[in-house]
């Protein structure tokens, strides 16, 4: 009898350390985020200490004189995610709403695994790409093109020769968040209820009034944050990004002039920080910027996707 | 008149779909313009000396050598990464049960902070890791990057394995537990055995995610010429070996950038191809 029972309770035992233990790792991945935020803010806590918040905003940017503007970087970011946004959203909306409406079984199991071998190439591999693709037909035919027909118009004029810059960035960045945007619209656009387009179609609208008209007025909140989404991991992009953008800490004005967008700051400064005072506390500030930034917009993106997804149910 | 309207709705119909397969088309144009450029620059300078050798004099100066310091870092990085991930993941994702935690706000808590974190940026969880080391007196090392890698990857397998796992049929749970099993035993011994094929794809896609990043290892594991000897020391990575030898002057070093981007690419690949076939053959014993 004995021996029954001193099993018996080590297996209730066991059951519930065990369940024990699932809770502190899950309480532990849920509080990874706020562990990161107070990580960053504790490092970044001297220089927010020492400089008020206008010095910190302006453009000088040079820590051997213990001047830390990040103006420079923060414009370089936004540059270069909007003009990626730009030219990715067009394609990614389109090539989702052929997939979600259009396309047969058969070429959306051909397509499909494609978007997801996209979204599974290193960053690495897409900046080295970036340096001997992109780069040089920046500089070999966009920059004369501009020269020649586009000079007139200040956001096009190629002062920056060398092919490294914002567009580079751009194109590089674009065609990264292509996979996030489509999947999630695909996602979104499959999500709309088979009624609706029914209903639609037998009033006698064709397919492409139905989508344009039902579906795509649905799906709206939800395309919006497969774009949030996508802006967000452009944003952080770091390697691919910092490969092709140039570097140089000024504020561009147009999209041939090279920048220096914030995660590049990071990555290019930390063999040099340990030597200067307060450099890696600026540095872990910038991380803490660019972090905070994502998790707004990520948040954002979350809940209209949480809502779309269960109003499809 | 009539008719004239119906042609106009046809034609932008047909201008739409169109479009939509240009767009279609250009994305999967830029994947093969990627392909193409890594095969063209990659092939000639992949060879059995390139991955079987060391490099001689230095990374970026030595023009001798190949890449097996970085095959082999990877290998261990990302192996590393995704074993202590896995373990995490596990918990988190039996957690996400109805027994355990159930449709509790806790549970969607734990759901939405994943998906938060899933968008942090990995140079972030870098400086993270690196703020963690220099607290603990930790130089770039194996360790580090095993652990800047875990937490870049934890929230990828975590949402992919609770997927699985809550796909396994309640039926199957409560034949389970009328026969006594605790839920430790059912969770080990059934919901693992029917969520296999789910959790195996997981675990090599975040193995995919693990080997392919640059930012997050750029500190916390350095870089070196040999080969790994200590959890302690810093250790060399595919992506890192791409990076800082594509930026040198020299053409001989520059080829062993390509040739690691080209090996990182194809076991992206051949990850991507063998996580297809294995759900495939892995849901054949499955009950739905």
């Amino acid at each position: 009898m004995m021996p029954g029972r001193v099993r018996a309770s080590l297996r209730r035992w066991n059951d519930l350390l065990a369940s024990r233990l699932m809770l502190v790792v899950a309480v532990f991945s849920s509080l990874l985020v706020i562990l990161i935020i107070a990580a960053l803010c504790f490092k970044a806590r001297p220089i927010l200490a020492s400089y008020p918040l206008r010095e910190l905003f302006s453009s000088s940017w040079q820590p051997l004189r213990g001047q830390f503007g990040f103006r420079p970087f923060i414009a370089g970011t936004l540059w270069v995610t909007v003009l990626a946004m730009i030219i990715a959203i067009p394609p990614c909306l389109l090539a989702a709403i052929y997939l979600a409406e259009y396309a047969h079984g058969r070429v959306r199991a051909i397509v499909r695994p494609l978007v997801d071998l996209l979204a599974g190439i290193p960053s690495v591999v897409y900046g080295m790409w970036g340096v001997l693709f992109v780069v040089p037909l920046v500089k070999d035919y966009l920059v004369p093109f501009a020269r020649e027909h586009l000079s007139f118009i200040p956001l096009f004029s190629a002062t920056n020769s060398s092919g490294y810059s914002i567009l580079a960035g751009g194109v590089v960045l674009a065609v990264m968040v292509f996979p996030i945007i489509i999947s999630v619209s695909e996602e979104v656009l499959r999500a709309v209820p088979q009624e609706l387009r029914e209903a639609s179609l037998a009033v006698g609208a064709t397919h492409w009034q139905t989508i344009k008209h039902v579906v795509l007025r649905r799906a709206l909140p939800g395309i919006g944050a497969a774009i949030i989404l996508g802006f967000s991991r452009a944003f952080g992009e770091t390697m691919a990004v910092l490969m092709v953008v140039g570097n140089v800490a000024q504020i561009p004005s147009s999209i041939f002039d090279p920048a220096y967008p914030l995660p590049a700051l990071i990555a290019n400064s930390y063999g040099e920080m340990m030597s200067i005072p307060l450099y890696d506390s600026a540095l872990l500030l910038a991380a803490l910027i660019l972090l905070l930034i994502i998790l707004v917009f990520t948040i954002l993106a979350r809940i209209v996707l949480l809502r779309a997804m269960r109003r499809a149910r | 008149m009539k008719r004239l309207r119906l042609r106009r709705k046809q034609l932008e119909e047909r201008f739409f779909k169109g479009l939509m397969l240009l767009a279609t088309l250009l994305i999967g144009a830029s994947l093969a313009a990627i392909l193409m450029t890594i095969l063209i620059k990659g092939l000639p300078a992949l060879s059995w000396a390139m991955v079987s050798h060391l490099p001689k004099g230095g990374y970026y100066f030595g023009q001798e050598g190949g890449i097996l310091n970085a095959i082999v870092g990877s290998l261990y990085l990302a192996g590393g990464a995704t074993l202590l991930a896995f373990g995490l993941s596990l918990a988190v994702a039996l957690f996400l049960q109805t027994e355990y935690a159930g449709p509790t706000r806790f549970a969607w808590l734990v759901r939405f902070s994943l998906d938060v974190l899933w968008g942090v940026p990995s140079i972030v969880y870098g400086a993270f890791g690196f703020t963690i080391m220099v607290l603990l007196g930790l130089q770039a090392s194996l360790l580090g990057g095993i652990i800047a890698l875990a937490l870049l990857i934890l929230p990828v397998l975590t949402r992919a394995m609770d997927e699985v796992v809550q796909l396994v049929s309640p039926e199957l749970k409560e034949s389970s537990y009328a026969l006594g099993a605790t839920r430790l035993e059912t969770a080990l011994k059934v919901v693992l055995r029917q969520a296999l094929p789910g959790i195996s794809t997981a675990v090599l896609l975040a193995f995919g995610r693990a080997i392919g990043d640059a930012a997050s290892v750029l500190f916390t594991a350095g870089y070196t010429d040999s080969l790994p000897t200590s959890l302690l020391r810093p250790i060399a990575s595919l992506p890192l070996a791409v990076f800082f030898q594509l930026g040198t002057p020299f053409p001989r070093v520059q080829q062993r950038a390509f040739a690691a981007a080209l090996v990182l690419t194809l076991i992206v690949l051949v990850i991507s191809v063998a996580s297809r076939l294995l759900t495939r053959r892995l849901t054949r014993h499955i009950t739905r």
